[in-house]
């Protein structure tokens, strides 16, 4: 038989498994694993994937379907009536007061921690020396070693009626001012919090941002302020962006900071929950309550992710 | 191994299809018939557990107890001489709300054989037969009890005993005395009059709705308010408005107890609802403050010790009843926490760890004193009057989000 030397040789099947020395049965498992590679991924992915199933996501849906039950209130017991009153409970007027103080109290947070963060960060990346950014480095983390009570009773030490605060103010002459047990103190109290959170991520942006962009802005005839414009503050919007999920999720879920430094008109949506569980031990509306920060969360990760965030963080 | 992006996706989706089909099934078909909804309907009817029978004797101790209890009433002081006395190992689970007891003696599965439960979650143990009664024979400590707590209405239903009492105390009326310096204020109105603006504090705590009622039951009559945990919608409606209306007045609901006593150690208030340990603790710390009883009353807490309905460990149950009602105990426990003792045998004993505890914690006051407080007991939707148009704690709570949102 002639062959010519432009015939392509028979494509190779799929190589033979190798022999496998304990014997025909591993071999069979091991050839059979090779040809099906939805098998193979399915067995990698189970253990992590049962897991995030199993203990995180299936405990979050028992409760959350509770959120279309009632309670008898007396008894204690679980009714399994599929009912919506929880959710039309929810969209009355206290509820929706809370919420609404939740939300904006998050987002006058994000943009505070943001406006202080940004000029740090950009401090921290692009002018301080290897020693000073480490210094402030440590100085940004180390309050994160400390209790999170701790920090806000401190804080209530230095906002109370003459705490630290209204003592150095009234030696200036400038009367007294008491800031505690209100929803400014509760605002003060989630910037000084959440705070390394937002610098760190921006740090990041900045950090990568490489100095031929700057210089090439400059060349084009950039003066300072257009550079900042249109070349740092674009590419530093996802670190702003990962770094405002922190610190908007962190305070949408808060309950402690209202219940230690805010007012009397203070409540969060976590405090509903905790008296739906605990006091009225109510859990089908605790469970609905809790559904409310879940989509707003929803809602924002979207937004967070069209910024660019997950490719900042 | 090549794993392609397709394999994993499909692999992912396959594996969460499953599993929210098995949920699906799981929790969408039991449609189990309602609990017996008590409270409501023709009255509360016969507890369930009444026919129960009651030990005659303690036995052997089975080597092991399972409290559920306030933080503070398992204290090493007497939990261990009692563990070496009885060789009952003790466990307490503890709880921070009446709720919360309630919800761990109800959950199917759960091995307490003890809860320390408030008079507003007692009658929910009793009539959701969480709990039995005992027998009140077998406690030697109880005839020395203060008399309105040897068969208190919260824990005792047709003559049986569900638990014995343990220790009490009111909510009283704390005040600065820089602000009152004439002397204690004799009625609940300044915490509702606009004098004290911004420097008011109360509980946290939808409870507190009845303390509203009680002042009402003295201020307006037409209401006919008798039980301030018993109240009729329109009755109801007007605490809850006083309420709202007390509301500006507020500085901070107070959550914790020390979070009282920081309001009023640092001014920021100078009158509010209390409890005797912030008193006391304010005073030892040489803050200017007193507490009374103004003449409208007061409502108060008392605790009792009641016996699961199927407690494993019935013996070391009883031990343990008997050990914290006797005086010694009772002493340690009242100077611990700061409340009163039920046994009035405590009172030397209590001088003897502090002095002139005794009469702070108002443990020899008259009879008289005592009446005028009105214990705390779940509202429930039956009255007393027969009819079953009162307000039950679920709208309690809901109306004390409206009240403090």
């Amino acid at each position: 038989m002639t062959t010519t030397g432009t015939e392509r040789p028979a494509p190779a099947g799929p190589p033979a498994a190798p022999p496998a020395p304990a014997g025909r049965g591993i071999a069979r498992i091991s050839a059979a694993l090779w040809r099906r590679a939805w098998l193979r991924a399915t067995l990698t992915l189970s253990p992590p994937l049962a897991w995030f199933l199993v203990i995180y996501f299936a405990s979050l849906v028992l409760m959350l379907v509770t959120a279309f039950w009632t309670v008898n209130s007396f008894t204690n017991e679980l009714e399994h009536s599929w009912t919506l009153a929880n959710f039309r409970q929810i969209l009355t007027g206290t509820y929706l007061t809370i919420i609404g103080r939740t939300v904006a109290i998050a987002a006058i947070v994000t943009v505070t921690d943001a406006v202080v963060a940004f000029p740090f960060a950009y401090f921290m990346a692009r002018v301080a020396s290897p020693r000073t950014r480490n210094l402030l480095f440590l100085a940004v983390l180390l309050p994160l070693w400390l209790s999170y009570l701790a920090r806000v009773f401190a804080w209530i030490a230095i906002l109370e009626k003459n705490g630290a605060l209204s003592w150095a103010v009234s030696h200036l002459g400038l009367g007294a001012p008491v800031l505690a047990y209100s929803n400014t103190a509760m605002w003060i109290v989630f910037c000084y919090i959440w705070l390394p959170f937002m610098i760190v991520p921006v740090y990041g942006a900045l950090e990568r941002i490489p100095d031929s962009l700057i210089e090439a802005s400059m060349d084009l005839g950039g003066r300072s302020w257009r550079t900042f414009r249109q070349v740092i503050l674009p590419l530093a919007l996802p670190g702003v962006a990962a770094g405002s999920i922190f610190t908007f999720a962190l305070t949408l879920g808060d309950y402690i900071t209202p219940i230690l430094i805010g007012g009397a008109s203070s409540n969060f949506i976590g405090n509903a929950i905790y008296d739906n569980v605990g006091l009225a031990n109510n859990l089908p509306f605790a469970a609905s309550l809790a559904v409310v920060p879940i989509v707003i969360m929803s809602v924002y990760l979207l937004g967070a992710r069209a910024l660019g965030a997950f490719d900042a963080l | 191994m090549n794993l392609s992006m397709t394999h994993v996706r499909r692999a992912g989706a396959v594996s969460v299809l499953a599993a929210v089909a098995l949920l699906a099934a799981a929790c969408g078909s039991s449609t189990s018939t309602p609990a017996t909804t008590g409270g409501g309907g023709a009255g509360l009817g016969v507890p369930p557990t009444q026919s129960m029978p009651v030990l005659s004797s303690i036995g052997k101790g089975e080597g092991h107890l399972n409290l559920v209890a306030w933080e503070g009433y398992a204290q090493p002081e007497w939990v261990k001489p009692f563990e070496q006395a009885t060789g009952c190992q003790v466990s307490a689970k503890y709880a921070g709300s009446s709720s919360e007891m309630v919800q761990l003696m109800t959950t199917p599965g759960n091995q307490y054989d003890l809860v320390s439960a408030s008079g507003d979650a007692d009658l929910r143990l009793i009539y959701g037969g969480a709990v039995r009664p005992i027998n009140i024979n077998l406690m030697p400590n109880w005839k020395n009890f203060l008399s309105f707590l040897k068969s208190p209405d919260f824990n005792t239903v047709n003559g049986h005993h569900y638990g014995i009492s343990y220790e009490f105390g009111p909510n009283v009326l704390l005040y600065s005395k820089k602000a009152f310096p004439s002397g204690p204020p004799t009625s609940w109105s300044v915490i509702y009059s606009s004098k004290y603006k911004g420097e008011v504090t109360v509980p946290d705590n939808p409870i507190q709705i009845a303390d509203a009622a009680l002042y009402l039951e003295s201020t307006t009559p037409s209401l006919g308010i008798t039980d301030p945990y018993e109240l009729t919608t329109p009755q109801f409606d007007a605490a809850v408005n006083l309420l709202k209306a007390e509301h500006v007045l507020i500085a901070k609901y107070w959550d914790l107890a020390s979070q009282e006593i920081s309001l009023f150690s640092s001014g920021t208030t100078v009158v509010g609802a209390a409890w005797p340990y912030q008193t006391n603790t304010l005073v030892a710390e040489k803050v200017a403050v007193g507490d009374t009883i103004p003449t409208q009353g007061a409502t108060g807490w008392a605790d009792t010790w009641m016996l699961a309905k199927n407690a494993p460990d019935p013996n070391c149950a009883y031990k343990w009843m008997q050990w914290v009602t006797t005086p010694q105990i009772q002493a340690e426990e009242a100077d611990y926490f700061g409340e009163t003792p039920a046994n009035h045998l405590a009172c030397p004993i209590m001088n003897k760890i502090q002095a002139g505890s005794c009469s702070a914690y108002h443990e020899n006051a008259p009879l008289s004193y005592f009446k005028t407080i009105k214990f705390w007991k779940t509202p429930l939707a039956t009255c007393d009057n027969g009819k079953d148009d009162c307000v039950p704690f679920s709208q309690w709570v809901s109306a004390w989000t409206q009240i403090t949102g």
